[in-house]
């Protein structure tokens, strides 16, 4: 039979559309599959109150709470750290063996399995300084894991700001210091907010790193400082699915849409905030 | 009077030899243009007068170059203060993505000149008025530089030069980028600054070298042919070079 390139072309064609459905579909499914299961658990009680009777009822208000604040730990920790090194990285680094090394390690990092990060949380913060199974641990375990993105993140914004901004502000008089405070950073700020915000995206739905170094199995009160325990959400989804025989099922989708919700927000933020500035910026 | 001079003056790219033994004074209070074929070294003289070539990989300078009696290629040279004095307009307008009144401030922010907000009004305001653009942006202080015409975009460059007091104003094909009407305009604002500022323009374009310039230098392959007034230059060139491409045999 005579080839016909027209046909094998399209042939190719659906192969591509059908594999690029396939992401889509699973995506499709869980979002639809947790929304139908999870939202009729969603209730004012359910997102203020304390959980009950072995977490198989009341609220989910401690998982909550204590998954914002070890988010916002991990950003306290993370942001400026990332920040400082993409500029250094991006603007100062000269091209050595220091630097190379610098930069195949953000790479490795990112790369290293999530549980990995919590055991190395447990041997350094929680035993070696002592911090114990606590906010604080678990907030710092989380921002290290974070901190290849926001790097990467903002050593990408930070280089896609025109050199020739870079090259006037110089010819100012200005120092290179001054150019990167007073134009390099305002260009690339929502690159580097981009970058952070899915970072934290991340951060709050690992369950791995706050295995060891933070998460509460069933502590129905709200941490009191940042050397206590906290229930997180993905933990206690993961404790009531496990190991709480009978728990409801509404109550194990609810908190995952909770979950869900948190995250996806995060990342609408995130394009929100990128499309603002893509408006607005025209080089 | 020599605004700058340079003593066999000699660059490197690595390997690759940008400027061979260049010997020149540049008049105070005149423009003087640099023309040549591409490559051959105009734009790295002229980025020699305020340094911005040192970031090139592998750039090597021996020789002197002499302004007010400081050789400002000596390492230990204060690169901020000449800046300050040497300014540079670049081939395509380049405002920050900035209102037209922080383009306007950002030199005298960088280099603590002023203090409070009432002496920045009146600096943006004669800045403007220097360039001609005041009665023009007067009510659109505010607005994004990014939204003027390329034109005015250039003039804002200029402007936001001249907000630093600048003594030399580097320009490297200022008007590459703009039509023949707004070229002409610029023109006319360069004959303008030169009662007040020694300008050195860098240009391709050898008729524009002749309307504006008052001495021209011809460069071919990193060197300086030749120096001379511009009206003799381009009526009387000494070298055949010179005659060569300023009558369009090659260039």
């Amino acid at each position: 039979m005579k080839r016909n390139p027209l046909r094998t072309q399209k042939i190719a064609f659906s192969f591509l559309l059908f594999s690029t459905l396939l992401i889509v579909l699973p995506v499709g499914f869980i979002v639809v599959e947790i929304i139908l299961k999870g939202l009729p658990a969603i209730n004012w009680q359910f997102l203020s109150d304390m959980p009950r009777q072995g977490m198989r009822a009341g609220g989910i208000l401690p998982a909550i709470v204590g998954t914002l604040y070890l988010v916002s730990g991990a950003i306290i920790f993370a942001l400026p750290i990332g920040v400082l090194a993409a500029i250094y990285l991006s603007e100062y680094a000269k091209d050595n063996l220091l630097n190379r090394m610098i930069k195949l390690s953000i790479v490795n990092l990112s790369g290293v399995p999530s549980v990995v990060y919590g055991l190395f949380g447990l041997a350094l913060f929680v035993v070696f300084f002592k911090f114990g199974v606590s906010i604080l641990s678990g907030s710092l375990t989380l921002g290290i894991m974070i901190l290849p993105i926001i790097i990467t993140a903002s050593r990408e914004a930070l280089e896609a700001v025109p050199q020739s901004f870079r090259e006037v502000s110089l010819s100012l008089g200005a120092s290179k210091w001054q150019t990167i405070r007073n134009i390099v950073l305002p260009n690339a700020i929502s690159g580097i907010l981009t970058g952070t915000i899915l970072g934290l995206g991340r951060a709050a739905g690992e369950t791995a790193p706050i295995l060891f170094t933070v998460a509460a199995f069933y502590l129905p009160r709200l941490p009191k400082s940042i050397f206590d325990q906290a229930m997180a959400l993905p933990y206690h989804l993961y404790v009531i699915s496990t190991q709480v025989p009978n728990v409801n099922e509404k109550i194990r989708y609810g908190t995952a849409f909770v979950l869900l919700v948190m995250v996806l927000f995060m990342n609408l933020v995130a394009i929100i905030i990128r499309s603002q500035f893509r408006k607005k910026k025209k080089w | 009077m020599a605004k700058i001079i340079t003593k066999n003056l000699n660059l490197w790219y690595g390997e690759f030899q940008a400027l061979k033994s260049v010997n020149a004074s540049f008049r105070e209070k005149a423009i003087t243009a640099i023309i040549g074929p591409s490559g051959c070294g105009k734009s790295t003289l002229l980025r020699v007068f305020n340094r911005m070539n040192d970031f090139i990989e592998g750039f090597r300078i021996t020789g002197e170059v002499v302004i007010e009696g400081k050789n400002i290629i000596d390492p230990t040279a204060d690169l901020i203060d000449l800046r300050k004095k040497v300014g540079m307009v670049f081939q395509r307008p380049n405002p920050f993505p900035l209102s037209v009144y922080e383009n306007i401030i950002f030199g005298l922010k960088i280099h603590s000149l002023v203090e409070g907000k009432n002496n920045y009004d009146e600096i943006v305001e004669q800045s403007l008025s220097s360039v001609l653009l005041w009665d023009d942006l007067k009510d659109k202080l505010n607005k994004s530089a990014l939204s003027l015409s390329l034109e005015q975009k250039q003039r804002l460059c200029i402007a936001r030069l001249i907000a630093v007091k600048p003594e030399v104003l580097l320009m490297d094909e200022p008007c590459s980028s703009l039509d023949p009407q707004a070229t002409v305009r610029i023109e006319e604002l360069m004959r303008e600054l030169k009662n007040k500022y020694t300008i050195i323009i860098v240009t391709h374009n050898m008729q524009q070298a002749a309307r504006v310039s008052d001495e021209t230098g011809f460069m071919l392959l990193g060197e300086l042919i030749e120096f001379l007034k511009t009206d003799i230059i381009f009526t009387a060139p000494r070298d055949k070079r010179t005659e060569d491409y300023i009558t369009g045999r090659y260039g």
